[in-house]
């Protein structure tokens, strides 16, 4: 009872408060630059995510956050302590769920659970109860006394989810939680995450899925271990230098072939029927231009301009890298 | 308080996850029963029923008596009869036989006057244990029916043979098997034990945990400790029912120095795991500690004919200090105060590995 109040003191004292901050984070692996320089600001009871394609350095920054991973420059503070330094203390307070599951598959869900709530030396009476509410609400009483190994994909992820909260941490790392797992699992573990969010959670989320990403309250968009952008998804499509126009036309095909032409626009990306169609705001008459080349090409096409998603802001980003590029 | 929750729970999780490992469940009981039997039966140096024949040129009833005699000391199982020392060659040429026995014509008259030696023994010399045999049989004393002459001449040294006047080699073999077989399966288990979890990925998550370090390290240990003492019992119990070897010291004794002994080699063992990278290389260095440790421990060869610089080695490895501790108590019946050396060797060997293996393990992954 204790812990829990003192918890929730803890978020309304912390609500604006920056929980997790890293200032030139960066860690080598021999001449491999897996984290380049990275800066954060994460605030108080946020789903923060980070986007960007296998190696862009998201388990590395995030192995740094928790203590596990020394930086090879730069210094990040979590709840306040240092990651080089009190990580043990941090260990406490901070949840991890690995990307590849890390339970012991020779054991039973049950077994699992009662080993972890023992490791974290809750009190006796703590454990029972804990235990008996993440099987309740994660829905593992009909696994209890089945081997962790033989679970399905759902179900491992809703028991490293368990295991990682299990100490009512304030703090929740999720490496690709969802990568492994069905659309309707994943949405029930999304909903999971809003409910610890609104409870005073802070939790930091990577994944590389656009929609996922765009469920986040914030995200930082990493590439190649820099952080290329980051703020809401929101700001993120405000803050990007291109404007993107939606083309449906009758033959996608052709107008992608007559766009493409035109070295004004900077990328074309069909979507079944329809083009997003990337142009530099400093190009004028954009819209214009659209219409007229396919116009031109003899295309029947609609244009209208639309406000850019994740994925066009993580091309615009990407792309305008110069090793975006050369990649 | 916290810290003992935790040793519990690492140590729980060990035995959950041994009793559902069915391979390694057998290799605890498995191990020490095969290797009793193989060593205990096969490998045996008190040498019967060696493959012989014989040339009798005298064919005299002392000649007849004698060749009788060495046939029913069981040392050798006379074959055939053959009619010249050449086709004994022969025979022992194609390796029929490991023992020839030449009685020339004169033989009674030499066994009477006594001025050179009666009969001749070919041997396979290529085996230094036959030839020890051979050498023991040439010490056989001949029975004179005919005529009852006291023993002419006296040996010059008499042999009393303590602690296992029946010359059996299980005496010998079975205390120090169970050194032997200790230091095969803890080894192992201990070595394979933090490469596996790293493997399976386990280990990301039990770092991230406040466990500490030498709590992951004593709960990865005891649960062995137990399973080792189990091996300890097993052995001796079958050793006394098929072998007939008994503890002369006492039991607490010899559960004492065992315990010593296995907490040094899972100290040991987990140091090894801290040092490798795959559940392979882990094996590799099991059996690198084990080869050394069973040939110069004194195991298969007594200590002390050994070269000085391979005394030195032996004085570093467990097995070495075990052997001398467990043979004394149980062959003996010795205390384990007259010992104390080697019984603080074992810990001091503990001590260092298993400090060593905490300093090595690193809640990182860097």
């Amino acid at each position: 009872m204790v812990c829990r109040c003192r918890q929730i003191l803890n978020n309304m004292k912390a609500a604006n408060d920056i929980v997790i901050s890293a200032t030139g984070l960066s860690r080598r692996f021999g001449s491999l630059v897996a984290v380049n320089n990275v800066d954060l600001q994460i605030p108080a009871g946020t789903i923060y995510g980070f986007l960007g394609p296998n190696g862009s350095g998201k388990s590395t920054t995030i192995r740094m956050l928790c203590g596990l991973l020394t930086p090879s420059a730069g210094s990040a503070t979590v709840m306040g302590l240092d990651t080089r330094k009190q990580s043990e203390v941090l260990k406490q307070k901070i949840g991890y769920m690995t990307q590849r599951f890390s339970l012991f598959e020779d054991l039973t869900v049950a077994e699992n659970l009662r080993f972890i709530s023992e490791v974290y030396a809750l009190s006796r009476k703590r454990r029972k109860t804990r235990v008996a509410q993440l099987i309740e609400e994660f829905n593992l009483s009909k696994q209890l006394k089945q081997r962790a190994g033989t679970l399905s994909g759902g179900q491992k992820q809703r028991l490293a989810l368990a295991v990682a909260i299990l100490h009512d941490p304030q703090i929740l790392f999720l490496d690709e939680p969802t990568s492994a797992v069905d659309p309707k699992n994943r949405r029930d573990f999304w909903e999971i995450l809003f409910d610890l969010a609104a409870q005073g959670t802070t939790i930091l989320v990577s994944t590389h899925y656009m929609d996922e990403a765009a469920r986040c309250h914030s995200l930082a968009i990493l590439d190649q271990g820099v952080k290329v952008a980051d703020g809401s998804p929101m700001q993120l499509g405000e803050s990007i230098s291109l404007n993107v126009f939606e083309v449906v036309a009758e033959d996608p095909n052709k107008a992608r072939i007559s766009l493409a032409q035109q070295q004004a626009i900077s990328s074309i990306t069909q979507l079944g029927v329809s083009l997003r169609v990337l142009i530099p705001k400093d190009v004028e008459g954009g819209l214009q231009l659209v219409t007229s080349t396919l116009a031109h090409a003899g295309v029947h096409a609609e244009v209208e301009k639309v406000f850019p998603d994740l994925e066009d802001v993580f091309v615009a980003v990407t792309e305008s890298r110069p090793e975006g590029i050369a990649a | 308080m916290n810290s003992l929750i935790r040793i519990f729970a690492i140590m729980k999780k060990e035995f959950l996850q041994l009793s559902r490992d069915r391979l390694t469940f057998g290799m605890i009981v498995g191990i020490p029963l095969i290797q009793l039997m193989m060593f205990g039966y096969a490998i045996n140096t008190d040498v019967r029923n060696l493959s012989a024949a014989y040339v009798d040129e005298a064919d005299t009833h002392l000649s007849r008596q004698f060749v009788a005699d060495l046939g029913a000391s069981q040392v050798i199982n006379i074959k055939q009869r053959v009619a010249s020392v050449q086709e004994l060659e022969q025979l022992l040429d194609v390796g029929l036989i490991s023992i020839g026995i030449a009685v020339p014509d004169d033989f009674d008259r030499r066994v009477i006057e006594r001025d050179r030696q009666a009969v001749q023994l070919l041997v396979d010399g290529t085996d230094p244990i036959i030839l020890g045999v051979a050498q023991q049989l040439s010490a056989l004393p001949v029975r004179f029916d005919t005529q009852a002459l006291p023993s002419p001449s006296v040996n010059l040294m008499e042999v009393r043979n303590f602690y296992n006047p029946e010359r059996r080699t299980a005496v010998n073999i079975v205390p120090g098997l169970v050194g032997v077989i200790l230091t095969m399966t803890m080894v192992l288990f201990t070595a394979v034990a933090i490469v596996r979890e790293k493997e399976r990925g386990n280990l990301e998550l039990l770092i991230n945990t406040p466990i500490k370090t030498p709590e992951l390290m004593l709960g990865k240990i005891v649960p062995y400790i137990i399973i080792g003492l189990l091996q300890v019992v097993i052995i001796f119990t079958v050793g006394c029912y098929l072998f007939k070897v008994f503890i002369r010291g006492s039991e607490l004794d010899v559960l004492t120095v065992s315990l010593v002994f296995i907490a040094a080699n899972l100290s040991l063992g987990l140091l090894i795991s801290t040092l490798v990278q795959t559940q392979f290389q882990a094996m590799q260095a099991a059996f690198f500690v084990l080869l050394p440790s069973i040939l110069l421990s004194g195991f298969m060869f007594p200590f002390d004919g050994m070269p000085v610089f391979a005394q030195t080695i032996a004085e570093v490895l467990p097995l070495t200090h075990f052997n001398r501790l467990i043979r004394g108590i149980v062959l003996r019946g010795a205390d384990i105060d007259s010992m104390w050396e080697d019984l603080l060797a074992l810990g001091v060997f503990m001590l260092v590995a298993i400090t060593l293996a905490i300093a090595r393990f690193s809640k990182r992954l860097d």
